[in-house]
């Protein structure tokens, strides 16, 4: 048995301990002067110190700790970010094909065609006369004659037409409305009011083909909606998940915290920033999956519209639409990991 | 500081742990916990850092009744009571010194506060120089010396521990209990859970012993025959 061995212990340490302050010391005198000079000593300062410190802490502390497993976290937010890429590329798609839509804003006519054995003369006076209509913004004239001549350089059939007697073709007069496409009732009204006309034969109204799009466009965007809901619940789950995982790994610390008067929310924060991280990773990810696809697709969008004539290019997701995604990523893994955090922790009793 | 009157505690399926107990432990005392394995030490100890609550009577820790702490209020009251435990409950990925510091980052002290406590926390158990070092590579009475360090570390009034030297060879244990003693003679009370009677003989405090549930001796050496 040794005797007492406290006392000569004690005598022993000071000495290491004048070493340890010999350059322990002023490494804090260096770090944080402004901090001790700009924060008065009042309680409620000292307060709001001590919480900003301790998130500062926490912070950095949950991002170290996801650094600790680069591939688990890597995958995690992988995960996240293309369960946040879809909805966002299918709200693109409906965006874009909206787009689309608006270019043939000017290409929307109604087709009035006139009865057959009508001069030319009186065709051009009623296409006039359409023109002053308040509801009419521009009208084209292709009387018979001019149509023969396209249809005989178009179709390839210049002998057959040669062969005809008389002209088959009636006149047309292009009608583009002034409402434009947005108002497909307004077109129908026109499309009335040219049919009253004693001349009409007959009035094509192209107001079908735009109330199919335009209800498939609303079936798009619905389901868009409908995809960023459920895959939100998905990142939800997974962070909520990754959490989980994380409380049941670092079950021993938890425990050994309460048992010294740690909070939950002490517990909680780093699992929240843990979330928030996770989030903020899968939001990026999401970002750049997006934008890889814009890019990949830009190409052949533009070979296509050009077919078209239209020349349009794919919208993108815009500054204020990527930094959307960012921030929703990141408040879904918050909320995430909050929601684990809260039902999990609770169960979690330390015991000596 | 401590003080049970008539507490009861009967676990879900009937077992009774602790039966009527009462005793007190003045401010700046220290006390040891006797008792088989079994008789209710660590309920009692339970009862006294809020894991457990009594089923009948009452627990006082420093004049506040258990029964009125909330859930909430749990963490800052536990606070106030440094807890040693028998398997230490270090934390392996952390170095002694982030371990020490844990109830004080917990507490919001300032880094530089912290610093200071920490280092003082470790001198007071002689293991100044050894912070930047994870508990891993200590050995396993400087690793309770760790554990004995954190529960200090923010200096709470009351210090209890539940079978400090249960994994410590008779050296090391003495070690350990001097060290205790010696804390409480910088003002801390202390209460510690052991079953090494010849330890506790050797050191000569007030013992609690417990048996089946039941306070069955209650010795002072200080003054023998007073009552608790």
């Amino acid at each position: 048995m040794r005797s007492p061995a406290p006392p000569r212990r004690r005598r022993a340490l000071p000495r290491r301990d004048r070493d340890q302050r010999r350059w322990r010391v002023p490494l804090p005198k260096l770090r944080w002067p402004a901090m001790q000079l700009s924060w008065p000593g009042l309680r409620a300062f000292g307060l709001l110190r001590s919480w900003v410190r301790l998130h500062l802490q926490t912070l950095v502390g949950s991002l170290g700790r996801l650094a600790a497993q680069p591939l688990a976290s890597a995958m995690t937010m992988a995960v996240i970010g293309i369960a946040l890429a879809l909805p966002a590329s299918l709200h693109l798609l409906v965006t874009n094909l909206q787009g689309l839509s608006g270019h043939w804003d000017d290409s929307i006519e109604l087709s009035l065609y006139l009865e057959q054995g009508q001069s030319a003369a009186r065709a051009a006076a009623l296409a006039a006369e359409l023109e002053a209509w308040p509801e009419v913004a521009a009208v084209q004239l292709i009387t018979a004659d001019d149509a023969l001549a396209r249809f005989r350089e178009g179709s390839g059939l210049g002998d057959a037409v040669d062969a005809l007697e008389t002209n088959p073709l009636p006149h047309l007069i292009a009608v583009r409305p002034a409402a434009g496409d947005k108002d497909a009732e307004a077109v129908e009204a026109l499309a009335v009011r040219l049919r009253g006309l004693p001349e009409a034969d007959i009035v094509q109204a192209d107001t079908d083909w735009m109330r199919r799009l335009f209800a498939i466009l609303e079936i798009a965007r619905r389901l868009a909606t409908l995809a960023a809901v459920l895959l939100a619940v998905g990142v939800l789950v997974i962070v909520g998940n990754t959490i989980r995982l994380d409380i049941q790994n670092r079950r021993d610390e938890i425990e050994v915290t309460k048992l010294i008067g740690g909070t939950d929310g002490f517990i909680r924060r780093p699992l929240l920033y843990g979330g928030l991280w996770y989030g903020l990773g899968g939001g990026l990810v999401a970002l750049a999956v997006v934008q890889m696809g814009l890019l990949a697709l830009t190409g052949p969008v533009e070979r296509l519209s050009g077919l078209y004539g239209a020349g349009m290019r794919p919208a993108g997701l815009g500054g204020a639409g990527s930094l959307a995604l960012v921030l929703l990523g990141a408040a879904l893994g918050w909320l995430g990991s909050w929601i684990s955090a809260t039902r999990h922790l609770r169960r979690i009793e330390p015991g000596i | 500081m401590i003080r049970f009157e008539q507490a009861s505690k009967r676990y879900p399926g009937g077992r009774d742990a602790l039966r009527d107990v009462s005793f007190r432990v003045g401010t700046g005392e220290m006390a040891f916990l006797t008792g088989h394995s079994g008789a209710g030490k660590s309920t009692l100890l339970k009862l006294i850092s809020c894991i457990e609550r009594p089923t009948r009577g009452q627990v006082l820790i420093g004049g506040r009744n258990t029964a009125g702490i909330s859930r909430r209020q749990v963490p800052a009251f536990r606070r106030g009571i440094g807890m040693v435990f028998q398997d230490h409950k270090l934390l392996g990925d952390r170095t002694v010194f982030d371990n020490v510091a844990l109830p004080l980052v917990i507490a919001g002290t300032g880094s530089r506060e912290t610093g200071r406590r920490v280092r003082a926390a470790l001198d007071q158990v002689g293991l100044l120089g050894k912070e930047g070092l994870p508990p891993i590579m200590l050995s396993t009475g400087e690793q309770q010396r760790v554990g004995i360090a954190r529960a200090v570390a923010a200096r709470p009034p009351l210090l209890i521990a539940d079978e400090p030297t249960g994994n410590l060879d008779p050296d090391l244990s003495l070690e350990i209990m001097y060290l205790f003693a010696r804390l409480n003679r910088v003002g801390v009370t202390v209460l510690v859970a052991s079953h090494d009677l010849a330890l506790l003989e050797r050191l000569g405090y007030r013992r609690i012993a417990l048996g089946d549930g039941r306070v069955v001796e209650d010795l002072d050496h200080a003054f023998p025959g007073a009552p608790a």
